[in-house]
């Protein structure tokens, strides 16, 4: 590691501590040119910006792949003649193939967990709210910093790139269970497309290790004075939590990939026994299958967590600030957390009831993952009790925190009746399976980081996004997800199976031929609404309305001290040390009390 | 870089940094062992005996970390001809490691064992493989070091770059010492 450049910023960091006149020196250092200021920035808000509007990319193609196979799902009969010139061979006919339909379906949930959820999300808003919230003037190692981010832009190229080869990207599902991975005459997916895939992977898990290292050590070593860590915000706790799961869980992912890999070209059987390729047996003799999905779901598991904590805590501020109350139950909050973190590395073979697992084992898993209710659980119930009677202001990041807590609720209910091995047998591998964890991962990460979204573009960009559009993109998402995936439920309680490519020729399914065709088209409906979002993103980037004030919502975190739009180093002078937690809303009857403001003496005495 | 040493008595941020990545390559390494042991207790698991370079390359890396750790005392006391002769010693003992490591693949190979026989062999490869790139990264680093040593312009004070490297060094150490020992009494 080259310690010449982050040394530098030490200084930087430190310098202001140790003389006064430390911002001098600062401001002159980081006039760099357009590369240093824009592309290799150091500076965490730029590197924040770059993995949102990378993220938004990523959105957008794995979105689009989710409506180009809910148009077969939708419609298996029609033909349309326009997915022939934009997906060439892959639609002949304008239909879409069933190699392709696989390939769509693996890449929206590769994309969509690991490049959006992860790292557009906690790699946005890590970066972006850590050093601002804990008063630190960057990361521990801002270079590392960049150097995630430059990790993640590669494993996305590689990623691109699978999607334009001959044979495709890879198709095997978002798991990528061997021995469908494993083999490259498996599928045409499973050729070169694969290998991109877990090469792609690999960068990804660089990036996700370099970046939660810097979040831990920002978090733990640079809090400006006064900043205890129960005087630290929500968010910066939730931030805390994801990256300690990333960092223990991403490893052992990357273990399992590098038996894959061996697997694959090495002639290996890890995974691999038994098994018979256009009527030839292979060489691989003696490996488990099984094996691979225990080192996946290690990782597996704390990932979902990974893409909803910090949502959690994004949430848990915006509640707070708009409902102009102290949030209700702050330790029970990290304590909850920290109990999600725990459980989080004892369930993952809930994922695997039926794989003959032995059901002895599986009672324990039932037990602990039916555990994660409860935590799950005062976390919600002190949301509600934040807004509950609170003097409620609906700005656009206000109604996505409030949809996030109605979808984390009906999302999280029905994760009650999949963690019970017996009604698992049933409902495994059905559309319910899709409709539960779609709401409470998918639809809920999403509202959370709208909500972020809108809440903090004013100190990502100086701007507000326009409200309007805000407001319309805001029902037609709550109401489209729930038309969605709701009566998703039914059809998986009917037990239909997930990743069939067509459903109308199973006489059990027809049934529901209307439905498929509904969800469909709200597909489009909400997906164009997101496009509606995305415009108003870069629109509001260069024409929204300027930002006046330094605090434009009135809240207490450290933010919101900085300028309308902070330099490199966030504070101009000193960095502003703090004296209480960051809820004193409507405190003694004043509407807000900054972190930065010391205790009155009459505070003083009540602490006493 | 005075404004360090002003620093409040905390651990530096890169240390942490360091301490955090251990425990991230440890998480990786159980990832593999535990994998070895679900393997393990499959049917047909075939034992066989691990060459016996693998206590000599132990022998290596024990001895560089101990080189290592003098190279740090010597940087404290700025005693930078001897430093910089302790740390080539550590980068070379690090390459004897490898090429240990690299001698006793070739040797399990010559006695029918190749990387793809059975899972128990494989694993023997992989794992030892990944630690030996583990260890080759704290050579990179040092010869890093090596380079700055050398320079004339910029001069370094701080002993954190070395402290760090040392650290992982020992780290490194540590890890094939747990794994020569999993895997001898796990076959």
């Amino acid at each position: 590691m080259s310690n010449e450049a982050t040394l530098h910023s030490q200084e930087v960091i430190h310098g202001v501590h140790a003389h006064d006149h430390g911002h001098d020196e600062h401001d002159h250092h980081h006039e760099g040119n357009f590369f240093s200021k824009y592309v290799f920035s150091l500076d965490h808000k730029t590197i924040a910006k770059q993995f949102l509007i990378t993220g938004i990319i990523w959105a957008i193609i794995g979105a689009f792949f989710s409506v180009l196979f809910r148009l077969q799902l939708g419609f298996p009969d029609a033909t349309f003649p326009w997915l022939e010139s934009i997906l060439g061979h892959w639609a002949k006919g304008g239909r879409i193939t069933p190699e392709a339909y696989y390939a769509l379906v693996t890449m929206h949930g590769t994309i969509l967990v690991f490049f959006v959820l992860t790292a557009g999300l906690s790699g946005t808003f890590s970066n972006l709210l850590i050093p601002l919230q804990v008063g630190a003037r960057d990361m521990a190692s801002p270079l590392m910093n960049c150097m995630s981010y430059w990790a993640f832009f590669l494993a996305s190229v590689v990623m691109m790139t699978s999607l334009f080869v001959q044979t495709g990207p890879a198709s095997g599902g978002w798991t990528a269970y061997p021995p469908l991975s494993a083999l490259g005459d498996a599928s045409i997916g499973s050729k070169i497309g694969m290998d991109l895939w877990l090469i792609s992977m690999a960068l990804f898990v660089v990036s996700q290790l370099l970046g939660g290292l810097n979040y831990i050590s920002t978090i733990l070593n640079m809090r400006t004075k006064g900043m205890t860590m129960t005087k630290m915000p929500l968010t910066i706790w939730s931030f805390f939590f994801t990256a300690v799961l990333g960092v223990l869980s991403f490893p052992v992912l990357l273990s399992g990939f590098i038996l894959l890999l061996f697997d694959r070209h090495a002639g290996t059987s890890f995974y691999l026994s038994d098994l018979f390729v256009a009527g030839k047996a292979l060489d691989h003799e003696g490996g488990s299958a099984i094996l691979y999905q225990h080192l996946f779901w290690f990782l597996g598991h704390p990932e979902v967590y990974i893409i909803i904590l910090p949502a959690m805590g994004m949430v848990s501020e915006i509640l707070a600030v708009n409902s102009r109350k102290p949030i209700f139950g702050y330790l029970a909050m990290v304590g909850s957390m920290f109990a999600i973190v725990i459980l989080a590395f004892l369930v993952w073979a809930h994922h695997m009831f039926v794989t003959g697992l032995n059901p002895f084992l599986g009672a324990f898993f039932v037990l602990l993952t039916l555990l994660i209710a409860v935590p799950s659980a005062i976390k919600v119930f002190n949301w509600i009790t934040t807004i509950w009677k609170g003097n409620l202001r609906f700005t656009p990041g206000m109604l996505f925190a409030i949809g996030f807590v109605s979808t984390f609720i009906s999302g999280g209910l029905t994760g009650i009746w999949l963690g019970n091995s017996s009604i698992d047998i049933h409902l495994h591998d059905t559309y319910f399976v899709i409709a539960h964890f779609h709401i409470v991962m998918g639809v809920s990460a999403f509202f959370g980081t709208f909500a972020g979204v809108y809440h903090w573009y004013p100190k990502l960009f100086g701007r507000y996004l326009n409200s309007t559009i805000a407001y319309i993109h805001f029902w037609i998402t709550l109401i489209g997800a729930y038309l969605i995936f709701w009566p998703m439920h039914y059809e998986g309680m009917a037990g239909m199976p997930r990743r069939y490519y067509d459903y109308s020729s199973w006489e059990s399914f027809k049934q529901f031929n209307d439905l498929n065709h509904f969800i469909s088209v709200v597909v489009i409906i909400v997906f164009a609404a997101q496009l509606m979002f995305v415009f108003n993103f870069f629109y509001s980037i260069f024409k929204g309305r300027k930002v006046t004030t330094t605090n434009p919502w009135n809240a207490t975190t450290l933010e919101w001290t900085t300028p309308i739009n902070p330099g490199h180093g966030n504070w101009i002078g000193e960095i502003p040390e703090v004296y209480r937690w960051p809820y004193d809303y409507s405190k003694n009857g004043k509407d807000f009390i900054p972190q930065t403001v010391p205790l009155s003496p009459e505070e003083e005495k009540e602490s006493h | 870089m005075d404004a360090m040493s002003l620093q409040r008595k905390k651990i530096h941020p890169h240390k942490y940094s360091l301490w955090i990545a251990m425990g991230s390559i440890t998480m990786m390494f159980i990832g593999f062992t535990s994998a070895y042991v679900v393997k393990r207790a499959q049917a047909n698991w075939f034992t066989f005996q691990l060459p016996f370079i693998f206590w000599i390359s132990t022998a290596v890396i024990m001895t560089s970390s101990a080189t290592i750790q003098m190279a740090v005392k010597q940087f404290r006391n700025r005693n930078m001809q001897r430093y910089k002769q302790l740390i080539t010693l550590t980068a070379v003992l690090g390459v004897a490691f490898a090429a240990c490591q690299w001698i006793g693949f070739k040797q399990m190979t010559d006695m029918g064992l190749p990387l793809n026989g059975p899972a128990s062999v494989s694993f023997i490869y992989v794992i030892v493989g990944v630690h030996l790139l583990h260890v080759l990264g704290g050579v990179v680093a040092l010869l890093i070091m090596f380079g700055r040593a050398f320079r004339t312009r910029v001069r370094t004070y701080s002993a954190v770059p070395i402290e760090v490297a040392a650290t992982y060094w020992h780290f490194v150490d540590g890890l094939w010492i747990y794994l020569l020992i999993f895997l001898s009494i796990a076959r």
